[in-house]
């Protein structure tokens, strides 16, 4: 298609990605001369410029495809997943740590004329940027590594494009709108209903890719790593358009109604709320668990068996469990009961792809004193372990009556997504960075070394702090006297939680700190000055750092 | 379709059907005649060499 031999050629996709984006560009104008509130039409030209920079990017593309030649694994597109990732990472990282300094110290982090700097319009920003700018980034770029020979092959590179470019587009128009106050206030699902079309344009692409790959592959078996992306991406897809099932107040507006009302709309919302951490943030995850764990150890698989078993076990279920958010409600009971049972059915699926993944390590231990990088990805494991462990736990009515709305819940969250999609993700980027601009290793182990420490103290002060914190909260919000009356009020609350929120911010400045010396020894490496490989075989795994820092 | 109806559907040959597939993919990690391409497809991620994928 577009990558034919003989140069630029204006293959269908191309003419199909430049059809979209004209029509893009002719409905974001009709959006701007309707627009009955400013914040919309601020949000209809940031749609249209970003269309219009990725129709010059696209017409760049195919003018400069004659002159250069044709990438054979298409590396460029996942060189530009990882700069992503890493960039949105750290954005996300430090929105994080500016609204827990707003909870810690108020009056110093917000400002009441700049209506952007509320916790309640930065929150959205930072948990969007972290799950599905930083997130979203990893899981497309290490997806694509491992197919994208074969995308190339089939003629996908372009279409691969459009996701690598389109997802932080995206970001990027979801975000200004929670600045400016534009939400559906659901739960990450806030962008407004023209944001949620536009993602799934890119998501319909990212498939495309996908399972475009895979179905022109070439070895009869699909790897697991391959079963669990696909999952991911299918489900994920199916979320979005079932939450997002919305009608639009006018052409010339943001806002919109849900189609579901009522009850029925917060059990949809839970459904997705939780299958979008069991799917987009356990199941792509566990992809890159099982693809890079035993690359980086240079061990197989500890157990196929077992791994194929903790596919069919998570997939089934995890897509029930989304009714423990909502207990104590109007929900009925039976529903509740369950999600919960589901919930704790799910231990047996996780720790077993939890064990799969450490004993993968089996013969190969003695790395861990050597290889940092190995250390976080086997450490991410353990996190992913240790919060599948609580959120069952935490999932259990009357324990759910303790932790319900508290800061546990936070620190339940953090644990899996700083411990193991955090550590996941960074382990994945030290392996991709030397492959990808052929490096022989990383420009510094004793900076991956530093990282990984100061991370994983971050992430214990953060998730002690906020036990103790949530533990507390929890108690104090159900302490009655002996009149009857309950015996503290809210802000009492509050007041005892400030140290705890203090510790917490500091846990995540350190956990910044970390990825910000990542985001230095990833350029560092990238631009160094090593003599390049011909080969991606030439590439040791890195997992023998004789001459190690 | 009532409510009634929908819900023993999905309590009787729902839960019948997603119990034979969740089966059947058991029975297919566990069968003997793929351990051969199993313990080859453990290895899958080591072989990717200079393809890289």
């Amino acid at each position: 298609m577009a990558y034919a031999k003989n140069g630029s050629v204006w293959g269908v996709d191309a003419v199909a990605i430049g059809a979209i984006l004209v029509v893009g560009m002719y409905l974001s104008m009709f959006g701007i001369s309707r627009a009955i509130e400013p914040a919309f039409a601020v949000q209809m030209w940031t749609l249209f410029a970003a269309l219009l920079a990725g129709l010059i990017g696209l017409v760049g593309v195919m003018g400069a495809d004659k002159a250069r030649a044709p990438s054979r694994y298409e590396n460029g597109v996942i060189k530009a997943g990882v700069i992503a990732s890493m960039f949105w990472g750290v954005a996300g990282f430090l929105v994080g740590l500016i609204i827990a300094l707003q909870l810690a110290f108020p009056d110093l982090f917000y400002f009441s004329e700049w209506g952007f700097t509320n916790f309640g319009r930065l929150r959205p920003l930072h948990t969007s940027a972290v799950i599905f700018a930083f997130g979203g980034n990893v899981l497309i770029a290490t997806s694509f590594w491992s197919c994208s020979a074969r995308a190339a092959r089939a003629g996908w590179g372009l279409v691969a494009l459009v996701c690598v470019l389109g997802l932080p587009a995206f970001i990027v128009l979801a975000g200004t709108g929670y600045l400016e106050g534009v939400t559906e206030g659901r739960e990450y699902a806030e962008p407004p209903w023209y944001t949620d079309i536009w993602l799934t344009i890119v998501w319909v692409a990212y498939l495309l890719v996908f399972l475009g790959t895979l179905w022109k592959r070439q070895e009869k078996h699909i790897y697991v790593a391959n079963w669990f992306y696909l999952a991911f991406i299918v489900t994920i897809a199916l979320l979005h358009l079932v939450n997002n099932l919305a009608v639009p107040v006018s052409a010339g507006s943001w806002q919109s109604y849900s189609l579901f009302s009522g009850v029925q709309d917060a059990l949809t919302q839970w459904w997705y709320g939780h299958n979008a951490v069991g799917f987009f943030l356990t199941a792509g995850f566990l992809g890159i668990m099982y693809y890079f764990i035993p690359k980086q150890a240079n061990r197989p698989v500890y157990s196929y068996r077992l791994s194929i078993i903790h596919f069919w076990a998570l997939i089934f279920l995890y897509i029930w469990a989304g009714p423990h958010h909502l207990h104590y409600t109007a929900l009925p009971q039976w529903a509740q009961t369950l999600g919960m049972t589901f919930s704790i059915m799910l231990w047996m699926p996780s720790w077993g792809g939890m064990i799969n993944g450490l004993m993968t390590l089996s013969g190969a231990w003695d790395k861990l004193r050597t290889d940092p990088v190995l250390r976080m990805l086997v450490v991410s494991v353990a996190f992913y372990g240790m919060s599948t462990f609580e959120g069952p736990v935490m999932s259990i009515r009357a324990v759910n009556s303790l932790s319900h709305y508290t800061d546990w819940t936070i620190g339940h969250v953090h644990s899996g997504a700083l411990g193991w999609v955090g550590f996941v993700s960074f382990g994945a980027l030290y392996c991709l960075t030397p492959w990808l601009w052929k490096k022989k290793q990383l420009h510094s182990l004793a900076l991956v070394d530093w990282h990984f420490w100061l991370a994983t103290i971050g992430i214990v002060l953060y998730i002690t702090s906020m036990w103790v914190a949530g533990v507390m909260q929890g108690l104090m919000w159900r302490a009655y006297n002996e009149f009857g009356f309950l015996e503290y009020s809210f802000v009492e609350t509050v007041e005892a939680m400030h140290p705890y929120y203090a510790i917490r911010a500091l846990g995540g400045g350190l956990f910044l700190v970390g990825a910000l010396l990542m985001a230095y020894n990833l350029w560092r490496t990238a631009t160094g000055k090593e003599p390049a490989h011909e080969r991606a075989s030439d590439v040791p795994v890195l997992a023998a750092p004789v001459a190690a820092e | 379709m009532s409510y009634e109806q929908a819900t023993h559907l999905a309590q009787t040959w729902g839960l019948g059907l997603l119990f034979m597939v969740f089966a059947g993919a058991v029975i297919y990690a566990l069968w003997p005649g793929n351990r051969e391409e199993f313990t080859q497809a453990a290895r899958t991620p080591l072989n990717d060499g200079d393809d890289n994928g």
